[in-house]
């Protein structure tokens, strides 16, 4: 996997997604007094999945403070603090969840620079997860990404890969604005290679090429890049090459990378795991539509979730997300005509 | 300070002092229905007239560096924090001039430097936003404490219950202020609320106190000693200010007798309003000398109207800085 986020020549180590977050709050926290962490579960227990672990222990509970399982009330907490001089991340178990905490962060935390005139500042970054196929069901499944992405004012980055995990969150946390961080729960245990370097931070705004390629791009988010990766593979068996790029970030969002990409392909796929209806890939699938459309050979496809709540049943639910095989298939289709 | 402040050591000037803010408020919100009912003014604006008192006994028991956060009826409040009643119009005109650049209005004025983090439109939005203000106040050792200002509407949103267990747990410097004006908009908030106001605080361990928001020394007490009382690590509060809002829950809201009398609206203009007593008091306690008041009255409509003359010669923002302040 081509990772230009990792600089030429820069120490890295192996380590899993879970631990890639980790060490970037772990140095952030370490950085910065301002910064701290709050939400339910996120000390002792160090969160269900465990990917806060010991940081308590190393900075004790003032700073990665429990909750009470206030999730609207936390975020506005986050937001006041993040007003007058903190750098609160706070921890939202489920993306589920943002709809519980919605008034904070799109009328609160979003609008609060514009409104004021720039005046305010809320430097707060919410972290949260995404991503079905985990037997959760409806109400702990969702891939939310679209909704926040459609809140002007605030930004949205969804990492790949553990490299990506702990750039975009270091970058999140030292940004004056409130950013959405969305975490694919699958992801955690994915182990990659990540810089040492304190200051690993990855801009946001800036696409990742995670595979270069000539006959088609495929542009995927978070889980979907696994997913692109897997078809990518399969593609080469058959002889089409899939360039596949990563946004990292939603808001802002490199255009740019995107078109140039669907430019030289002449075809493009477009993969979220949010629902298809109304999503992140419409939005993508259109950007890239209005801007490369006379070096188009075929009509943008996309693929995401169906439009039906997540099911329990593995049968049900492993049909409702793209797969490397439907992803193979699309670009087979666009290919060959 | 000591912990109590009797309402009897209020001296000249402190006295004169708040009766002039009260007067700036009740000016200011005239002239802001005026300019609603010249349609000089874009969209609507929620008058603070009659309730001065709350706004301006709390914000005196405060320093430049507490915070507070407003509602969408919050001119009193930014005008009890410090802010300039020019900036002020400008910004309910829409000028580039206003505290947000005419990009917030009337239900949206932030004063940053005064410590006002900004009047909210949505009801009980920013109980969030005090508490985290106390919850930094607290790690950053600064010694500010927080005001969260509300009407007795917000009381039906969890919200406002969620922080306060949080201040509770966590010991955070901020003082609810419920502002009861009676109406949640058009419904007597008696419809809408269950049980005792009071007890609900109570029920996290919060202190809690009544007071009667249209004596301004009496809000002033009170807050004096609970803002002194969370400086000093007492933890949170919440203080219930019985009030009434003389206008609309808007100023559009003219014809209101379907849902109050016009005998009620009479009765507390006649025999509660806030300035009208406190201007009684501070004569009969010789604070005010004969003159005193008219005076103040005289220097406060002035600073009004030079604020006004200025917002409404102050231009617009030219439309290239819509996109400007989205992000910082």
């Amino acid at each position: 996997m081509s990772t230009p986020s990792i600089a030429a020549g820069a120490t890295t180590r192996e380590m899993t997604f879970a631990q890639a977050v980790n060490a970037a709050l772990r140095e952030e926290l370490g950085r910065d007094p301002t910064v701290f962490v709050i939400g339910e579960d996120v000390a002792e227990a160090g969160t269900p999945f465990k990917v806060l672990a010991g940081l308590v222990d190393e900075f004790g509970r003032e700073r990665v403070v429990d909750s009470p399982i206030s999730e609207a009330g936390i975020t506005g907490l986050g937001v006041g603090a993040a007003m007058t001089g903190m750098r609160p991340v706070v921890d939202l178990m489920f993306g589920d969840f943002l709809t519980l905490v919605m008034d904070q962060l799109a009328n609160q935390a979003a609008k609060a620079h514009y409104m004021s005139g720039g005046k305010l500042k809320v430097p707060l970054t919410l972290r949260t997860t995404m991503g079905a196929t985990r037997r959760s069901a409806a109400q702990h499944s969702q891939s939310l990404q679209a909704w926040v992405a459609h809140v002007p004012g605030l930004k949205v980055a969804l990492p790949a890969t553990p490299a990506d995990a702990k750039g975009l969150l270091k970058t999140a946390i030292r940004d004056d604005n409130p950013v959405v961080v969305i975490e694919d729960k699958m992801d955690y245990t994915v182990k990659g290679e990540v810089p040492d370097d304190p200051d690993f931070t990855i801009p946001f705004g800036v696409a990742d090429i995670k595979r270069v390629g000539e006959d088609v791009t495929i542009v995927a988010t978070s889980s979907m890049i696994r997913v692109a990766m897997a078809a990518a593979a399969e593609l080469e068996a058959d002889g089409i090459s899939a360039e596949v790029i990563d946004p990292r970030t939603l808001v802002p969002l490199d255009v740019g990378a995107l078109v140039r990409s669907a430019e030289k392909t002449g075809r493009a796929i477009v993969v979220d795991e949010g629902h298809r209806g109304y999503g992140v890939t419409a939005e993508l699938a259109s950007t890239i539509a209005e801007r490369a459309f006379y070096s188009l050979d075929a009509p943008v496809r996309r693929l995401g979730a169906m439009d039906v709540p997540v099911p329990f049943s593995p049968p049900l639910e492993d049909v409702t997300v793209p797969t490397p095989d439907l992803v193979a298939q699309a670009a087979r289709e666009l290919v060959r005509g | 300070m000591s912990a109590t402040v009797s309402r009897t050591e209020i001296g000249a000037e402190l006295g004169l002092e708040m009766y002039r803010r009260m007067t700036s408020i009740r000016l200011f919100e005239e002239e802001a229905n005026n300019l609603y009912r010249s349609a000089k003014m874009p969209g609507l604006t929620h008058l603070y007239i009659g309730e001065e008192a709350v706004a301006v006994g709390v914000c005196s028991a405060l320093r430049q560096d507490d915070w507070i956060t407003s509602t969408h009826r919050g001119h009193g409040h930014c005008l009890a924090k410090g802010a300039e009643p020019s900036l002020m119009f400008a910004e309910l005109l829409g000028k580039e001039a206003g505290y947000c650049r005419g990009k917030g209005g009337s239900m949206h004025i932030a004063d940053h430097e005064n410590g006002n983090l900004g009047a909210n439109a949505i009801v009980g939005g920013s109980a969030g936003i005090a508490t985290g203000a106390a919850f930094s106040a607290k790690r950053l050792g600064t010694g500010a404490v927080a005001v969260c200002f509300f009407g007795e509407g917000a009381l039906g949103q969890g919200l406002v219950y969620e922080v306060m267990n949080m201040a509770s747990l966590w010991a955070l410097p901020v003082i609810y202020v419920c502002e009861n004006n009676l109406y949640n908009e058009y419904t007597h908030y008696l419809e809408a609320t269950a049980g005792d106001i009071l007890a609900r605080p109570r029920a996290f361990g919060i202190e809690a106190r009544e007071v009667d928001g249209q004596d301004v020394r009496a809000v002033y007490a009170e807050a004096s000693e609970l803002v002194e009382r969370a400086r000093g690590g007492g933890g949170p509060a919440f203080l219930l200010a019985n009030t009434y809002r003389y206008h609309g829950h808007h100023v559009g809201d003219i014809d209101r007798t379907y849902y109050r009398s016009k005998d009620e609206e009479e009765l507390w203009r006649s025999e509660r309003d806030p300035l009208a007593l406190h201007g009684r008091w501070l004569e009969k306690q010789k604070l005010a000398a004969a003159g005193d008041l008219e005076q103040v009255e005289v220097e406060a409509r002035a600073e009004i109207e030079t604020g006004l003359a200025f917002a409404l010669e102050a231009p617009f923002p030219d439309p290239s800085q819509v996109t400007e302040d989205v992000y910082a």
